[in-house]
């Protein structure tokens, strides 16, 4: 039989499945836009309106906005494969089960760049915080740190798939885990929003989120089999 | 074959415990009359300092623990072999513990040195981090049912993989109310025999709790495995 | 290189403190239907789930042998068709859609025609090939799984009650189709609590009891007899 097709482009044929499937219903996308907003407005009303207290409370509303609508995709997103087992037919085939992983992680990186992409602008847009004063710099941070989020979660929710309360049980893994990538990536926002910004510290913060996720995706690479295996 | 290796080794267990525990005791009295009759008093603190050498002793063995949860997490993962599991999992709930008094006796510091109960000190922010991760792998193995073992096998070593990037982190991060971190940086020569015999006393304390839960989980298997026997052999109903 | 034997040696598993197989040695043989028989929780889909390389075994192994060579790894995978409890296919894609997505991932050649071909081996409504799965039968999904399994030509073939869901024509039609893959040399394992399905097409028995294998047998089984062997072993 041949198998001429390489890790990667297996990977893209997963990903791109998840992300056909996505396209199609737009469920996921729809839902947590929807809960990044509603967390904005939330925000909007639970903190007083003066400049000072908003530009140190946005960094972490558009972390902690990240970290819950993404647990909710993330869920969800996996549940697609719960439903008829499916996650068992993709480590059946003779693929790399590398490669499974790596699409999943892939299509879930999507998916919570989606909601940093809605939940960045309403933030701005509600909280007249100016985010968008260094765009490459604030885009470098939401792309590492949804990354990070997109390994680490993918692995443990993959693992989580047959867990009764894997709902109540995927946030208390994660976040203890992920408690270094919000803070890092709430210490670069923040160092943003500052009057006179030190640039120093958020590429600082950057190129720690990207040590961090080089970190996991070994990690995960390495140890996704023996964990999804029975 | 496993009846033969838990006979022969029954004994050698049975007698490690006491011995372990007599040894932390007699440690323990001693780092007591070290750090109170010999150490001198610390210029600042006085009286307060006293428990620095039980609560930086307890955070060694906190990281300890960690690293045993983490790497007896991969030997599990990898071999799937039940023992790499138990060692783990009594690690972590061992280092649940630890790390409960490393928090309350670093609060006790805080409250004497800063005059706060919590004051986001960077190596005691690393504690409630990593102590966090471990009250999450006890979490998954109560409550994740028969997957339960590699869920949190996988937690620990996650977490272990995380402790540089939390320490980074935690010396990076400028916390509004982060104190600053005096008296531990610098040891006075005549401390520190006080302080390595609080880390001997608890290194010890802590294998002798690891063997305890150990014994327990093994005696739960053997029983269970007693009674499988006897109800493959139709003696049992 | 199809797979000709597979040999379970001293299988366990234990899931924590729960034992689930406990030790089961068994030889499995092209051209030969094995009836993995037992009551629930007696570990039949867990050495199922061993035999599909899903489920890591305590300790034991099972080596997969094609003209006596071992084959490891995903080289084995390649060769193992599941048709399982739930039908491992996507509801939101359409069978095609499904089908050619397991081609790709199994990277067989000229998907498209093979999938065709399968979905009509199958028999499943030509109307209903460019639907979202979600909206098919409960037989159409049947037809669509057993197509997903058979994709690739496998030479081990596990499957974990496949008839429940099937009416009476559905289970013949499905028994005749085992029976043929198992003369073409396949190896072909069902786990069934459905007797009457496979009585005279199983000609080896394997009962297994908290885990035990209590029972097996070559041969060619009745109806009456596997109901005997059964009842005298299983429970």
């Amino acid at each position: 039989m041949p198998r001429s097709a390489g890790l990667f482009a297996q990977a893209w044929r997963i990903a791109s499945k998840d992300l056909r499937v996505e396209l199609r219903s737009r469920e996921i996308v729809y839902t947590m836009a929807f809960f990044a907003g509603l967390l904005v407005v939330i925000y909007s009303f639970a903190f007083p309106h003066d400049t000072r207290t908003i530009h140190a409370a946005v960094p972490g509303m558009l972390w902690v906005t990240i970290a819950f609508a993404g647990t909710i995709g993330l869920g969800r997103a996996f549940d697609r494969e719960r439903e008829n087992d499916t996650l068992r037919a993709l480590m059946l085939t003779p693929v790399p089960r590398l490669a499974i992983f790596l699409g999943k992680a892939f299509a879930i990186w999507i998916l919570v760049m989606a909601v940093a992409v809605v939940a960045t602008p309403l933030l701005a847009l509600f909280l007249d915080a100016p985010l968008f004063d260094y765009p490459l710099e604030l885009a470098g941070a939401l792309t590492a740190g949804a990354l990070g989020f997109a390994i680490i979660g993918s692995v443990f929710a993959a693992t989580l798939l047959k867990v009764r309360s894997r709902d109540v049980l995927l946030p208390v893994i994660l976040y203890p885990i992920l408690i270094p990538v919000f803070v890092a990536g709430t210490g670069s926002t923040a160092e943003l929003l500052k009057d006179v910004p030190d640039l120093h510290v958020t590429h600082v913060w950057i190129g720690f989120l990207g040590i961090y996720d080089a970190a996991f995706l070994v990690l995960s690479l390495w140890i996704f089999e023996s964990l999804v295996i029975e | 074959m496993s009846s033969a290796s838990s006979a022969s080794s029954a004994p050698s267990r049975g007698l490690a415990v006491p011995i372990l525990c007599a040894v932390a005791a007699i440690g323990f009295v001693v780092s007591l009359w070290l750090a109170f009759v010999v150490a001198p008093p610390a210029l600042d603190l006085f009286f307060n300092q006293k428990i620095f050498y039980f609560h930086v002793a307890h955070a060694f063995m906190l990281f300890t623990a960690v690293g045993v949860a983490g790497v007896c997490g991969i030997l599990y993962l990898k071999t799937r072999k039940p023992h790499w599991d138990d060692i783990s999992s009594a690690a972590t709930e061992v280092a649940v513990a630890f790390g409960a008094v490393v928090l309350i006796t670093g609060s006790f510091w805080a409250r004497a040195a800063w005059d706060k109960w919590w004051n986001w000190e960077p190596r005691l922010t690393m504690s409630l981090l990593l102590w966090l991760v471990l009250v999450g792998c006890v979490l998954i193995r109560r409550f994740a049912g028969p997957s339960a073992d590699r869920i949190a096998a996988g937690m620990a070593l996650f977490g272990m993989v995380g402790v540089p990037f939390i320490y980074f982190m935690v010396g990076q991060d400028q916390h509004p109310n982060s104190g600053a971190n005096g008296v531990a940086a610098t040891l006075d020569p005549a401390m520190r025999g006080a302080f390595w015999c609080a880390v001997g006393t608890f290194l010890v304390w802590f294998v002798a709790l690891l063997l305890m839960r150990l014994g327990d989980t093994r005696a739960e298997r053997e029983v269970r495995e007693l009674r499988e026997r006897a109800l493959d052999l139709g003696v049992i109903e | 290189m199809g797979l000709d034997e597979v040999h379970v040696a001293k299988v366990a598993k234990r899931y924590g403190l729960e034992r689930a197989l406990a030790g089961v040695t068994l030889t499995l043989k092209g051209g030969s239907m094995c009836a993995l028989l037992g009551h629930n929780g007696a570990g039949k889909t867990t050495l199922l789930g061993v035999l599909s390389t899903l489920v890591r075994p305590s300790s034991g192994k099972v080596e997969y042998r094609a003209s006596g060579t071992e084959l490891v790894g995903d080289r084995v995978r390649g060769e193992i068709g599941l048709l399982a409890h739930a039908s491992l296919c996507y509801g939101e894609l359409t069978a095609i859609e499904n089908l050619e997505l397991f081609a790709g991932l199994y990277g067989l050649d000229d998907a498209a025609t093979t999938c065709v071909r399968m979905l009509e081996q199958v028999g499943l409504d030509k109307r209903a090939w460019t639907r979202p799965a979600r909206t098919y039968s409960r037989g159409m999904w049947q037809r669509l799984a057993l197509a997903r399994a058979l994709l690739a030509k496998p030479s081990l073939i596990l499957l974990d009650e496949p008839f429940t869901g099937l009416d009476r024509d559905g289970a013949l039609a499905l028994g005749e189709q085992l029976g043929s893959l198992t003369s073409s040399g396949a190896i072909v394992v069902v786990v069934t609590h459905d007797l009457e399905a496979i009585a005279g097409r199983a000609d080896h028995v394997a009962i297994l009891r908290r885990g035990n294998l209590v029972f097996e047998e070559r041969g060619a089984y009745s109806y009456e007899q596997l109901k005997d062997v059964y009842h005298r072993h299983a429970a």
